[in-house]
């Protein structure tokens, strides 16, 4: 239905409920195409509920989700098919010919080559969160829901990932939703940021920083300090 | 609840001046990796696997027997049952008792398997084939294998159609009932992943739910082996003119321990084959799986 071109994500007055519990209320939120949100909020706030609207895992209670029919998730935790060594844990929703070929690229991008034919068993957390993310980027989604994907990697790898994040975007121009509890990751990432609280959208900010400035800049620190502040966290550190 | 005036206590003197001493544990090279030695003891330990209490009896049978210590009428010697064994092959009986019983559990079994693992998945898979086929074979369930036995001759009267039934119907019902448990248990967060991948349908069925169903489905294939010997020893005692529970009727009739041993130990035989042919394809079939290994 959604013939817009510059709106991949259109979320209109969503509400959620579990029983008496309201966690999404009167949610609104747009992402244009190819834009990278990051969403942060505290533990427990609705993030990953949101996720699994966006996804089409979820129905809202009220209000409407228009999203991208091409779409990838990368779950919280890995979800690998235990059955299944890695390679066809990647290509399981690739139907095309050459699906162990562009399976095997992407493996070889998020530098688990060698793994291909390991089973998930013997992966650690992380490679396993990577194959799981090579799982998403395989489909060329036009939206990549990330829900905490890096939260299991060392700083090392985080970065690469990150890199690898951005590369993807260039590449393919998907609009990218990222739920992390990692300011500096957003900010590292964003090209805008927002805040959850009370089952809706908090707060937002538009990053407008090149890649040096996201590094070290004045500004920043402000928006380190303006999310901190946000998130409760501003007398903290 | 502490009243408040009572001095608090000082649990040991010494403890509280000497310093405490930490107990610590030193981790090195499991046995497995160590190499030969570690594997030779636990050879010597151990030199026949899980068999090694069975024939450690068997062997003390034997001596006891040999020493007159144990009657034949009741428990004639290991050798001896081996004997009657031997003689029993050499004039054809044995063999045809054998054959006879075999494709007897043969035939059961493939019918029972075909219609226990047809109906599971399908009920497994559809919400109408579990309404159509959950409440009666949980009826049926609960209904004794050997109490069947009685209606079916009355139906299928005396004859092979009634025993081979009887060991399907003990092969299908648990097979039906794990496999449907199983591929109803597979991990709904795995099914979800699927589809937020964009699986179809036939590739949701043979990559995530009946792999995910497999350890199931071997817990039903054990159950079904077994109870289809189980069918088998019922049906054959009633009536039969071959095979191992008419071999055993007769020499009960004559009154030959050594050969009613022999069919006990036939029923054994085929019963282990049984349990070692699932432990191999569980081994080839489940190396995915993170499992526990003993020590
Ligand atoms: N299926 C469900 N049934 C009942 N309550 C649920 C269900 N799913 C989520 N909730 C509740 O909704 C709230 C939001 O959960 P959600 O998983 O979205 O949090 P989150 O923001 O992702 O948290 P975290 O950062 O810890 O992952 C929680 O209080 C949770 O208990
Ligand atoms: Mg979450």
């Amino acid at each position: 239905m959604s013939t817009a071109t510059t709106t991949s994500v259109d979320v209109r007055d969503v509400r959620r409920q579990f029983g008496d519990r309201v966690v999404l209320d009167d949610l609104s939120l747009t992402i244009g195409e190819s834009e990278f949100v990051v969403l942060l909020g505290p533990s427990g706030c609705g993030k990953s509920t949101l996720l699994r609207l966006l996804g089409g895992l979820d129905r809202p209670d009220a209000g409407t989700v228009t999203v991208p029919k091409e779409r990838a998730i990368v779950f919280q935790n890995d979800r690998l098919l235990p059955w299944q060594r890695v390679l066809r844990n990647v290509t399981i929703g690739l139907y095309e010919a050459g699906a162990d070929e562009r399976a095997l690229a992407v493996l070889d991008e998020v530098g688990l080559k060698d793994h291909a034919r390991a089973w998930p068993k013997t992966l650690s957390g992380g490679e396993a969160q990577r194959v799981s993310l090579a799982r998403a980027l395989v489909t060329e989604p036009d939206l990549v829901l990330l829900d905490e994907p890096f939260a299991a990697l060392d700083a090392i790898t985080r970065l690469r990932m990150h890199d690898l994040v951005r590369e993807l975007r260039r590449k393919h121009n998907a609009a990218m939703l990222l739920v992390t509890h990692d300011v500096d990751e957003a900010i590292a990432l964003a090209d805008r940021i927002l805040v959850m609280s009370d089952g809706r959208i908090g707060s937002a900010y538009d990053v407008r920083l090149d890649q040096d400035e996201r590094a070290i800049s004045a500004a920043r620190e402000d928006l380190r300090a303006a999310l901190l502040g946000d998130l409760g966290l501003a007398a903290v550190h | 609840m502490s009243t408040g005036f009572a001095p608090a206590r000082v649990r040991s003197p010494r403890a509280a001046t000497a310093p405490r001493e930490r107990a610590t544990e030193t981790f090195t090279a499991p046995a497995g990796s160590a190499g030969g030695l570690t594997r030779l003891r636990r050879r010597v330990r151990w030199p026949l696997g899980i068999y090694t209490t069975p024939v450690a009896i068997l062997v003390l049978w034997q001596v006891t027997s040999e020493l007159g210590w144990l009657p034949e009428k009741i428990a004639p010697a290991p050798t001896a049952i081996i004997q009657a064994g031997i003689d029993l092959w050499k004039i054809g009986e044995l063999g045809t008792d054998l054959t006879t019983s075999l494709r007897r559990v043969g035939i059961g079994l493939a019918i029972g398997l075909t219609i226990g693992i047809t109906t599971g998945i399908i009920a497994g898979l559809l919400r109408s084939g579990e309404y159509l086929f959950n409440g009666v074979v949980q009826i049926v369930h609960t209904i004794p294998l050997l109490a069947v036995l009685p209606l079916m001759i009355v139906w299928f009267g005396i004859d092979e159609l009634t025993k081979v039934l009887l060991i399907s119907f003990g092969a299908g019902v648990p097979m039906y009932l794990n496999l449907f448990a199983a591929i109803r248990g597979v991990d709904q967060r795995l099914i979800e992943m699927a589809r937020a991948a964009g699986v179809g349908r036939a590739r949701l069925i043979s990559r995530v739910l009946l792999p995910g169903a497999l350890p199931g489905f071997l817990v039903g294939l054990r159950f079904s082996l077994a109870y289809s010997v189980l069918g088998l020893v019922a049906a054959e005692t009633v009536n039969a003119n071959a095979g191992i529970g008419y071999l055993i009727n007769r020499a009960q009739t004559y009154l030959r321990t050594d050969q009613v041993f022999l069919g006990l130990v036939i029923y054994a035989v085929i019963g282990l084959l049984a349990d070692q042919f699932v432990r191999i394809l569980e081994r080839v079939l489940l190396q995915w799986r993170p499992s526990y290994e003993a020590q």
